[in-house]
């Protein structure tokens, strides 16, 4: 059993290797708290990364998750004073979902690629997030909001907690439920999915809804982390949530891919970031070495793969 | 077919359906520049237009070699990143080597790069989203690691050719325009008029057919990094010697700008088709919204939510001609 998941997941195998190599290499690294760090640390890119794999398995792609971060921190922020905490966060919230119902009726509706539908929702609502805040940042005046990003339930931390409560439901939905399993069917072959009377449209919308809503809600967790919000959060996250999800064994291509291994993705890069840091390796290193595994695990794959997909080769 | 035999009125709907397909960004451009001319006097005075090529010659550029990858099927998101590399080592080496050394070293700094992203996806086939992905993280860490985290600048700045490419004017127009048009009307030469540019169009249009024609489609794909890279190079020079200093993150975000402009133009990212003329008339839209939107008083930030709306029309108009209807049939 556990080979098998090893064998599937070949990126479990490099968080278990980092685990090891950092528990023996770096003094503070195996310890209970550290791992708590680690979790808070991630859950934002995971959070994000969850509903990425959806729209990545469904063959599409969302570049427009940071800018949309970055706008539900500033409305549950800006809007907190007039609006109370609890309608400041459903307000930001259901403007992730509704942006995200806007990309996916595009996508769905004009036939345009999901990539230039968010590329272009990426600059546009960065533009609002400007436009609203006047490029200020926000301060929670209430210490009630940044007093439950500090919060834990029991020994886990709230926001580790509910990363993992989100990793459990997207893992269900996608393992168990209809939408999930047509999920896989529209990224496998849209043409045969449309044949067999999928309503891939629909889909599509919702995937795009689903990873709205939870970047929104990572934009919350992380502005209840800082007490604050700023124009600028999230830049880059678009790229950070895709090296996840790709390493988590997702195919760009649509039609496989698991929350599993979006985990394994999200851990990986968080373990690295975490452990080099404890070992003081500049971060400036860890950007190179994360790209560098990154495209090491691309070549891998395609190397793996290879035999059953035998193409030209000249 | 009988409805391309008959004798159509010039201004049949047929007609200008077609005409709108084919030339809609021009059309779209057109719009643009009577729209903002109406509404700001300054807008079309030469000064203004000068201005607004000037500021869109460094993405201007970097689009001109990114279109090359594009039409050869590929993506480049490594470019933005590449150009801070560039822009940091060019500024710190002007004071150390010379300015001629420097800018010699910068080249083939950025051309090595070009060629890893160019060996990775040409000849090891991988997906270039990714690779380009992965190399935009890489080259971010590597300017930081360069710099030490520092921003680097030119010490003497009164007292140097290297002005002469971002400050210089050459014939009353300043040398970034003339970059940016000479650039694009070289590239445009190479793409249309050689076979060079007939083999780049092919390996994006069908790669298959292509290898079977003969075409050695790796080395192609690997020449089209090597040209994102140089382009690159050149808007380093424009942007380094215009600032004459450079932070470490100074491009980020251009890969998605030039991206934009180049698929405003029309430039399909499946690669196989486009042309630099579109490119560049991409490029000039974005900064013509971007002008206009700010001689008529909105927040600087509007531009982007023009953009936005801008981009997707583009190409929904692109999608919407070649597929026959308006919307998806599904």
């Amino acid at each position: 059993m556990i080979k098998r998941i090893l064998l599937a997941q070949p990126i479990w195998l490099f968080v278990l290797a980092c685990l090891l190599i950092f528990s023996l290499s770096a003094d503070h690294f195996f310890d209970l708290r550290n791992f708590a760090n680690i979790l808070i640390q991630t859950s934002t890119i995971g959070l994000i990364a969850l509903g990425m794999t959806f729209v990545m398995i469904n063959g599409n792609i969302d570049l427009s998750v940071g800018a949309v971060l970055a706008l539900a921190a500033s409305l549950a922020v800006g809007l907190q004073d007039a609006l109370g905490i609890p309608l400041a966060v459903l307000v930001a919230l259901g403007a992730g979902v509704a942006l995200g119902a806007l990309n996916g009726v595009i996508v769905w509706k004009t036939g345009v690629d999901a990539f230039i539908v968010t590329l272009g929702a990426m600059i546009g609502v960065r533009g609002l997030v400007f436009v609203y805040t006047g490029e200020q940042s926000f301060y929670a005046s209430n210490f009630a909001y940044s007093d439950f990003g500090a919060s834990s339930i029991g020994p886990i931390p709230t926001l580790a907690f509910i990363f993992l409560a989100a990793t459990l439901i997207m893992h269900f939905i996608l393992r168990n439920t209809i939408h999930g399993r047509n999920t896989y069917a529209v990224g496998g072959n849209r043409e045969a999915a449309l044949n067999a009377g999928i309503r891939v449209g629909p889909h599509m919308v919702i995937n795009f809804m689903i990873v709205g809503f939870l970047a929104a809600l990572a934009g919350i967790t992380m502005s209840t982390q800082m007490g604050a919000s700023t124009p600028n959060m999230g830049r880059d996250f678009e790229l950070w949530t895709i090296t996840a999800v790709v390493l988590g064994g997702t195919r760009l291509t649509g039609g496989a891919g698991s929350i599993i291994g979006t985990l394994g993705g999200v851990l990986a890069i968080g373990i690295l970031r975490n452990g080099m840091n404890l070992l003081q390796v500049p971060s400036f290193y860890v950007l190179v070495i994360m790209g560098t595994i990154l495209i090491t695990v691309l070549f891998i794959d395609k190397q793996l793969s290879r035999n059953s997909t035998e193409e030209l080769n000249v | 077919m009988a409805n391309e035999m008959a004798p159509t009125h010039p201004f049949s709907a047929a007609n200008l359906k077609k005409l709108l397909a084919s030339q809609g960004i021009m059309l779209a451009f057109i719009v643009f520049m009577i729209g903002f001319a109406l509404a700001s006097d300054r807008f079309l005075s030469a000064d203004n237009v000068m201005s607004v090529i000037r500021q869109a010659s460094i993405i201007g550029v970097i689009a001109i070699g990114v279109t090359f990858v594009v039409i050869g099927g590929n993506l480049d998101l490594s470019v933005g990143s590449m150009l801070s590399f560039a822009t940091v080592l060019v500024v710190d080496l002007h004071d150390k080597v010379g300015p001629t050394a420097a800018i010699i070293i910068m080249f083939i700094a950025v051309l090595a790069i070009g060629s890893i992203n160019g060996f990775l996806i040409g000849f090891l086939r991988l997906n270039s989203l990714i690779v380009t992905l992965g190399m935009l993280s890489a080259i971010q860490g590597l300017t930081l690691i360069y710099s030490g985290g520092q921003n680097v600048d030119i010490a003497n700045q009164g007292d140097t050719w290297f002005a002469f490419f971002g400050r210089g004017f050459l014939f009353g127009i300043a040398v970034p325009i003339l970059m940016f048009l000479g650039l694009a009307v070289l590239a445009e030469l190479v793409l249309k008029g050689t076979a060079y540019g007939r083999k780049v169009y092919s390996i994006g249009g069908n790669s298959t057919a292509a290898a079977f024609s003969g075409i050695r489609r790796r080395q192609m794909v690997f020449s089209t990094y090597l040209l994102s890279a140089f382009t690159t190079g050149c808007a380093a020079l424009i942007l380094g010697s215009r600032v004459m200093g450079s932070q470490n993150n100074v491009g980020q975000g251009y890969e998605l700008l030039v991206l934009a402009g180049v698929i405003l133009g029309g430039t399909s990212l499946l690669g196989g088709s486009g042309s630099i003329t579109r490119t560049v008339i991409g490029v000039l839209i974005l900064g013509f919204i971007q002008n206009g939107l700010l001689l008529m008083g909105y927040p600087y930030y509007a531009q982007w939510l023009v953009t936005w709306a801008v981009i997707i029309l583009a190409v929904w108009l692109d999608v919407a001609s070649k597929r026959g209807s308006i919307f998806t049939r599904y």
